[in-house]
């Protein structure tokens, strides 16, 4: 499923597509994780999954979300689709480094 | 192993970080048996289910220090190739696909008497304890099991 020709963003969307069934228009840059693509807790679990297998990563899903629920980073800075790419990039980065 | 408390394993015989192994007697007589079936007794497939996941819950706190708790969320690519008797003795293996964050992905198996009867992968959720005294209890029946406290 690798294919590194493709953009970060436009990888997470095949695996949305792909994961969780939903329909390739809805999943832009701008499109929430949750609220816009209609994806569950059950489907975010084996999105994130797919995406730690497609990246070779663990995306800290519990860590954004006690930033969000702490009041210090916005919900936005993880689960919109365009920001999400960038902070797997970083974490590609980081591993990489 | 205790049906009706959900109690599926007897101990655990060998574990690691990434896997682990453990077995359990089915009992000779049990309620489930009496309606799974009447004159045909056979451990019903979802409770072949539960010792796998189970085996794999048992890893992951193992792996974690009971520090979290798991719960089955998802159940994959299910083979119940053997059916199993009152009396018999099982083998049920975890191993370790991913672990990831708030969850872990694993696949389980079940032999008896040389045979594969089971196999699945399947997804945890790794989540934090209610309270302490399901923390404390898990704990102990861990050590009842055959891990380290």
């Amino acid at each position: 499923m690798s294919s590194p020709d493709r953009s970060t963003f436009e990888r997470i969307a095949a695996i949305i597509a792909d994961t969780a069934n939903v329909d390739p228009a809805k999943i832009t840059p701008t499109a929430h994780v949750i609220n816009d693509l209609g994806i569950d807790s059950l489907d975010f679990l084996d999105i994130v999954f797919a995406i730690d297998k497609e990246f070779g990563i663990k995306v800290p899903v519990e860590d954004w979300t006690e930033q969000v629920n702490a009041g210090k980073a916005p919900a936005e800075k993880f689960f919109i689709l365009g920001p999400l790419a960038e902070r797997i990039d970083e974490l590609v980065q980081a591993k990489n480094a | 192993m205790k049906l009706e408390y959900f109690s599926m394993l007897d101990r655990i015989t060998a574990h690691d970080a990434e896997s682990l192994e453990a077995e359990a007697t089915l009992p000779e007589a049990s309620p489930v048996f009496d309606g799974h079936f009447p004159g045909m007794p056979l451990l019903p497939g979802v409770l072949m289910i539960e010792c796998m996941a189970q085996a794999g819950g048992w890893l992951m706190l193992a792996r974690q220090g009971f520090a979290r708790m798991p719960l089955l969320a998802k159940v994959g690519q299910a083979k119940l190739r053997g059916m199993l008797k009152p009396g018999a003795l099982i083998r049920v293996g975890a191993k370790l696909t991913h672990d990831g964050s708030g969850y872990a992905v694993l696949s389980g198996r079940i032999d008896s008497d040389g045979q594969m009867a089971a196999e699945a992968e399947y997804t945890l959720r790794i989540l934090p304890f209610p309270n302490a005294e399901l923390a404390a209890l898990v704990r102990g029946r861990g050590t009842e099991l055959g891990l380290p406290a």
